[in-house]
Order: C-alpha cells, then structure tokens, then sequence
C-alpha cells in the first residue's frame, strides 16, 4: 500500500469524482441505489453543494445552499469545469430517514443525524437504546461502503472511460 | 462529541492487526492502564486518555463494562487548561516585577524570564480546573473497523497515537485511497487499475 499521506493527496480526486458521480446518480439513476438497500427510497440532495474548480489558477469555491440546494446553479459549476467537493444528503430507507454531509476529500462524514428513536426508560434500558442507535449508524455506513466500492469498480474498469463519462458529459451539457 | 446528539459527525478507521487471544480481558488492561487522569489541582496543562462511555466522569473499565454486543463502546477524553494569553501577561508582569524589586535590578535576564513564565504558567494550571472534551469511539471487532465521533484533527491524532500505545494494533483512516484499496473488495488486478487512475474531466 502506498504511504498514507502520500495516498491522501494522490487520490482526493477520487472521492471529489465520487460525489460528483453521486450527484448525477440521484438526478438520473436512482434504480442503482435500489442494489444496496432492499428497503431503499430515495437519496436526495440536501441542504448544501461545495464545488471547487482547480481548473482555474486560484482554485475556486462555490457553496450553494437552501433546502433541495439549487441544481441550476450547481451544472453551471460543473460546465465550468467544478467538481463537488462536499454534499449534503438526505436518505430514505422504508420510513427511516438520515440527513448527512460528506466530504470527498476525506470521505469524513458531518452533521449526520439518524432516526429518532424512543429515550430509555431506565438505565438498565440503556443498551438496548445504544443497539439501535448503532444499527442506524451502521445501517448508512454499511450503504454508503458498498456504494462507494461499487463506484471504485466502475471508476477502474473500462466502462468508466467507455460509457460512463460520456453519459455523464450529456447530463451535465443539457441540464 | 457524542453518539447520543442529534447530529453527529464521525471519522472511520480500520483497525490493523489481531490481539492474539483473551481479547475483553486485553482490550480492558489496554483501557485501564491508559485511563484518563485527573489534572485538576496539578501542573499538568493537559491530559488524554479513555473513559467510560456511560459514566464519562467515572471511568470503570472492570468486567466487561464496555462491551456492546459485537461493538467496543467507550470514550477519548482530552482535557485541557486554556489560560487567556491576557491573564498569563497581567500574572507575569506582576511576578517579573516583584522580583526585580527583590533583587534590586531593574531587568531580568533571559533565563530568568524564562523561570518566571513557567512559574506563572505552573502557577496559575494549579488553580484553574482542566475543560473536558469527550469523543465517543465504537469499535467493531470482529469487523477491524472503529468509528470515532470527530473529524477534528487534532482529536482524531489523539485517538491515533492513544489506540496504538493502549492495544499494540494501528488505526488507518478511511478516505478515498484506503476505502477503495482496504474496504471495496478489490481483485489484484483491480488494484493495479486503482494504481493507475488520474483524475477525469467531467466536462471536454
């Protein structure tokens, strides 16, 4: 494997490539979700899109936010050449629902809230609370893996360069 | 930050490495030994170490206190002394000046004032009490994989160097190379591909 560091800045593009791939997945390809989550709804865009555009010689920053944050604007990023770097989420899975933002740089995830769930009654209720509420936590990190390793393969194999990518250019041209 | 608050936001690791055998009983000497001391009333101007996830301020790691079902759940406590910069010049002002009146010289030397900062430092760390910050941890053994409810950096290099000191195992984050290389599954031929790949313009 190669030295982390080294590996961290070598391939922030592929989490930047990833969420920018997610975004045009949950406007055109939501069946694709289905795969990971046999209970799955929806996956929507949230609150906020960070796109950034090193294609210029200071790297540009856009943040677009408001509740089902704007896709006009955000195409217009991406036509200029824009990758997202960070996007807010909401999922639904049955009448579950997890709103999240993730970065692609670090793929770290920020101000996730899960489910609700009903408080304990007594401390001897207290584990069967923190169960649940691991099971939530597990439940979206388990999709968004799979998911994720599901985009590697993709992005590696030669249907990336083939299929995908021209696809996508056509999304982001005639939006 | 904890894994109770109505938002959250959490860095996942993989944990390298096996502990060979008795793994509770190893994992609670790996807990007790580097439980977080208390600093009030002392010199030290920080501390780090584990705590009870369920009794933060009491930490007990006896029996298997911290086990969850499949999950290792407890807590990184960092505690610190913050003393405003302000607050340590009004007290070294003061302290210079009484004892440039003791010696009857009107300047210190650069050792001196070295002394007095740090006595004005130790000083003042005695009186103040230590502000803790608490950051859950669950650890999935059977599955090497941890999550730690803080994408701070400076927390998430605590975790690191403690996890390591405590269990003998090393934590790697997972961002876009380790999730791909570690947790996606990949054949020897696909990781030669991920060796390869460089950046796609999304737009020609």
């Amino acid at each position: 494997m190669l030295d982390i560091a080294v590996a961290y800045n070598r391939y922030k593009f592929l989490g930047e490539e990833f969420l920018t791939w997610l975004w045009y997945v949950i406007e055109k390809n939501q069946t694709l979700l289905k795969n990971f989550d046999q209970n799955f709804v929806a996956l929507e865009v949230g609150n906020r899109i960070v796109f950034e555009n090193r294609r210029k010689e200071s790297a540009e920053r856009i943040t677009i936010k408001g509740e089902g944050a704007g896709l006009e604007e955000g195409v217009l990023a991406l036509k200029n050449g824009a990758m997202v770097t960070e996007l807010n989420m909401i999922y639904r899975s049955a009448e579950l629902v997890w709103q999240f933002t993730l970065k692609g740089e670090s793929l770290n995830i920020s101000s996730l809230s899960i489910p609700q769930t009903d408080l304990p009654e007594s401390d001897e209720d207290l584990e069967g609370y923190l169960l649940e509420k691991l099971f939530l936590y597990d439940k979206l990190l388990q999709f968004l893996k799979f998911f994720f390793a599901h985009f590697v393969k993709l992005r590696i194999s030669n249907d990336w360069q083939g299929k995908e990518i021209t696809t996508i250019r056509k999304w982001i041209h005639s939006s | 930050m904890s894994l109770f608050s109505s938002t959250v936001s959490i860095t996942q690791y993989n944990v390298q490495g096996k502990l060979n055998s008795q793994i509770i009983d190893t994992v609670a000497d790996g807990l007790k030994k580097h439980t977080i001391s208390d600093i009030d009333q002392q010199v030290s101007d920080k501390a780090v170490g584990w705590t009870s996830f369920d009794k933060p301020f009491q930490p007990d790691f006896r029996g298997s206190s911290f086990v969850y079902g499949n999950y290792f759940v407890f807590s990184l406590q960092i505690d610190k002394k913050n003393i405003a910069a302000k607050v340590l010049k009004k007290h070294y002002t003061l302290e210079a000046a009484r004892r440039m009146s003791e010696s009857g010289r009107d300047y210190l030397s650069k050792t001196e004032k070295k002394l007095v900062k740090d006595h004005v430092q130790n000083a003042l760390c005695l009186r103040i009490p230590a502000t803790p910050n608490i950051y859950d941890v669950v650890w999935n053994f059977e599955e090497s994989s941890l999550w730690f409810f803080s994408n701070l950096k400076a927390a998430n290099e605590e975790l690191e160097t403690l996890f390591s000191k405590s269990f003998r195992l090393s934590l790697i984050r997972i961002f876009p190379y380790t999730a791909a290389d570690i947790s996606s599954n990949l054949t020897d031929s696909q990781r030669d591909e991920l060796q390869k790949i460089s950046p796609t313009p999304f737009v020609s």
